[in-house]
């Protein structure tokens, strides 16, 4: 019964022939010194997470003797483990970036310890010493960014209400929720934050929704923390409400609308990680790091942030560039009136027990679960 | 099969014999050509070289050893979920539930896995494919008996389910069922490196290609070889000559049913113990779905689906060369599944058309 993938087999070998000796002999001659594959969990032109990173993926094209490879919408199965296992077998990729949180355990593992000549730098923060040496992990803390936004986002309101649309109620975006509520509570004590949980990282319609519900509430600014907030983005604009961005810089998608935003800067950070590998030092392990490391940064302010706004979010910027910046410090209560972090006690980003957050703090209105 | 042992020459009686035979492998194979003939021109209004598309198709799916590892470990999971639309077909029903089973079958093995901490890995891989097997196989079951006793479209009924059974598992993955450990990836707890099933010996393909041949070639043998399958097909054929020549109709929907769950939810215990390793939110990855096109193109019988899930593993398998050396986006692989599935079925309607092949048959 094999026959129908056979006689398919015989008529792509005879055009295979054809082209054998034309296209791509070549193609092969012309190979760049490192070819580096870049995987993407969702469509590279999201408006967010994976375009954040193919924005970078193109920088470094443009870099001298590096072959960019790029492959978009691997679930996070074992479709990643033969993708970086393709790219590394046809391609000949020396570097490969996965960039989905999911892609770590165990898939990229795996990998990691089957090819030990090639390197694995993952999105996500993950690795720790019982994981293999050719692997690292790499994560910004993208809440210092949020916190700016959240002041930017305070003033601008009229009405004191600003929404989140947010994918799970995971520590990393809890960070980001109370980031933006802290932030916006600098510049308007009695701002609060409603917050709309969808469920899952790629919901357009429960986002368009949550973005309606919200405005329908009387938020007249917004944020989010989903793979891809475009739909939030255009929604919003087109409700009237303003937006603060997620990821990438959004204001193309609403000039008049788009204050600022908590974006990566992995373009930054990509060059930088070659230049390590090449100076023979190598790209380490575990690499953190928020605005001053210049992992993150925050979007050029739109017309419509006031001068007060403007003011008042770069100070705090420049506070964060210089020192550092703790954004949560005691004393700290959650939305329950439960006190999370007493009096006197800085939590600085580095701090591991940021990495379990599960309250929301006060002035924001949402429950995790 | 003799198909190709016998010269058609030395036998003027052959095409006439053998017309059926010949049919089920002509129009595909026709079909299949014409649809990568359209995708060619599709690729070619893009600027790509159409020439270029199917060598990379070729190099990508089943080129080198690696590839074809590739495709087999891309159709494993294929051949099991395509079971659970193929089975019930036979009795007249359309399901295309097989990704809920595949996600109940994967939480009640895990679940399973998860309760015997020290009990020796074959127990618990056994254990493991049983509760995978039951809970897929119940999961069906509830649409084949919404559809029996209470008149409910089984097709709505069993993709719903999906969603239900999506919703539970996320439920009980970041609720009841998770590891406190995986702080920003809801998941449980592992099962276990020990546990583990792994890859046939000298290669990267893992066991469920074993257990999804087995399967479909017992579901050949079940509906085309024991008089239970010739009672579904009866039934499925016409359920009231069913019912007036004493077939217990119920009898044969709950089982067939529970059959095709199983099929999906061992796809869902083996990627759990071969792939990975605790259960989240990444098993609904659509191979459920995926598997219902396999069944659709493989007119529903067993044996078929094998060829199938392969071509359609080495499409998924090549899709990632043609994202890299051709630039393509990912949802030109989709279009190419797509004009496949509409080729092959319109040409439902030449068969017993082709002059040449007319005959007894």
């Amino acid at each position: 019964m094999d026959f129908s993938s056979i006689s398919r087999r015989r008529l792509l070998q005879g055009s295979a022939a054809l082209t054998l000796g034309t296209a791509l002999g070549a193609r092969t001659a012309a190979a760049a010194d490192t070819t580096i594959g870049f995987i993407y969990v969702g469509s590279r032109d999201d408006y967010g997470y994976n375009q954040a990173h193919a924005q970078a993926a193109a920088a470094l094209k443009k870099m001298p003797g590096i072959k960019i490879v790029e492959e978009e919408k691997v679930p996070e199965t074992d479709a990643v483990e033969k993708t970086m296992e393709s790219m590394i077998n046809l391609d000949g990729a020396s570097l490969v970036f996965p960039t989905s949180y999911g892609y770590f355990s165990p898939h990229m593992i795996k990998m990691a310890n089957k090819y030990p000549k090639v390197r694995f730098e993952h999105c996500g923060g993950l690795w720790t010493d019982k994981d293999p040496k050719n692997a690292g992990s790499y994560f910004g803390y993208i809440d210092e960014a949020q916190y700016v936004s959240g002041i930017v986002a305070g003033y601008t309101s009229k009405t004191g209400k600003l929404g989140f649309v947010a994918a799970k109620p995971i520590p990393q975006v809890l960070r980001n929720i109370n980031a933006f509520t802290l932030g916006a509570k600098l510049a308007n004590p009695k701002a609060t934050t409603q917050v709309i949980f969808t469920g899952d990282w790629s919901m357009p319609v429960k986002e368009a929704e949550a973005t309606n519900s919200l405005i329908d509430q009387g938020v007249d600014v917004l944020t989010c923390h989903v793979d891809g907030p475009k739909t939030m983005v255009e929604n919003a604009a087109r409700r009237g409400a303003m937006v603060c961005g997620y990821h990438v810089n959004q204001s193309p998608l609403a000039p008049q609308a788009y204050l600022t935003g908590a974006e990566w800067n992995w373009e930054a950070l990509y060059p930088k990680f070659l230049k390590m590998i090449a100076s023979g030092e190598g790209i380490p392990n575990f690499y953190r790091g928020g605005l001053q490391e210049e992992i993150v940064k925050v979007s050029a302010y739109g017309p419509a942030v006031g001068e007060k706004a403007r003011k008042h979010a770069d100070e705090v910027k420049a506070k964060f560039l210089a020192t550092g910046l703790a954004v949560f410090k005691g004393p700290l209560m959650d939305n329950k009136g439960k006190t999370v972090i007493t009096a006197g006690t800085e939590r600085g980003q580095k701090d591991p027990e940021l990495e379990k957050m599960d309250y929301l703090v006060e002035g924001v209105i949402g429950a995790t679960s | 099969m003799e198909a190709v042992a016998i010269a058609p020459s030395a036998d003027p009686g052959f095409l006439q014999r053998h017309g059926a035979t010949i049919e089920y492998i002509l129009i595909p194979g026709a079909a299949l050509a014409g649809a990568l003939v359209v995708f060619g021109i599709f690729v070619a209004l893009f600027g790509k070289n159409p020439l270029d598309l199917y060598f990379y198709m070729y190099q990508g799916a089943f080129g080198t050893w690696f590839s074809w590892q590739n495709t087999l470990t891309r159709a494993a999971p294929l051949i099991l979920t395509a079971l659970c639309t193929a089975l019930p077909a036979q009795l007249g029903m359309v399901i295309i539930g097989g990704e809920g089973a595949l996600l109940i079958g994967a939480l009640s093995a895990t679940s399973i896995a998860l309760t015997m901490p020290s009990a020796p890995p074959l127990a618990v891989q056994c254990a493991m494919a049983a509760a995978g097997m039951i809970g897929g196989g119940l999961w069906i079951m509830l649409s084949g008996g919404l559809r029996q006793y209470r008149g409910v479209n089984e097709t709505i009924s069993s993709l719903l389910l999906v969603y239900i059974g999506l919703a539970i598992l996320n439920h009980l993955v970041e609720g009841a069922m998770r590891d406190p450990a995986s702080l920003n990836k809801p998941s449980t707890r592992e099962i276990g490196a020990a546990n583990m099933i792994g890859s046939i010996p000298g290669t990267d393909v893992h066991w469920g290609l074993v257990f999804g041949l087995i399967a479909a070639l017992a579901s050949y043998v079940l509906i085309y070889h024991t008089t239970f399958g010739f009672a579904a097909r009866v039934a499925g054929g016409n359920i009231r000559a069913a019912k007036i020549v004493g077939l217990s109709v119920g009898k044969l929907i709950m089982t067939v049913c529970f059959l095709a769950g199983a099929s999906a939810g061992l796809a869902g215990m083996v990627e759990v113990a071969a792939v990975q390793g605790r259960t989240n939110a990444n098993l609904a990855a659509g191979y459920g779905f995926t598997g219902i096109l396999v069944a659709f193109l493989s007119r529903q019988n067993p044996l078929a689906i094998i060829p199938v899930a392969i071509l359609l593993g080495g499409i998924g398998a090549s899709g990632g060369l043609l994202q890299r050396r051709l630039g393509l986006p990912d949802a030109s692989v989709q279009v190419l599944q797509g004009i496949i599935f509409v080729f092959v079925l319109a040409s439902d309607a030449v068969y017993g058309r082709i002059g040449f092949l007319k005959g007894k048959s």
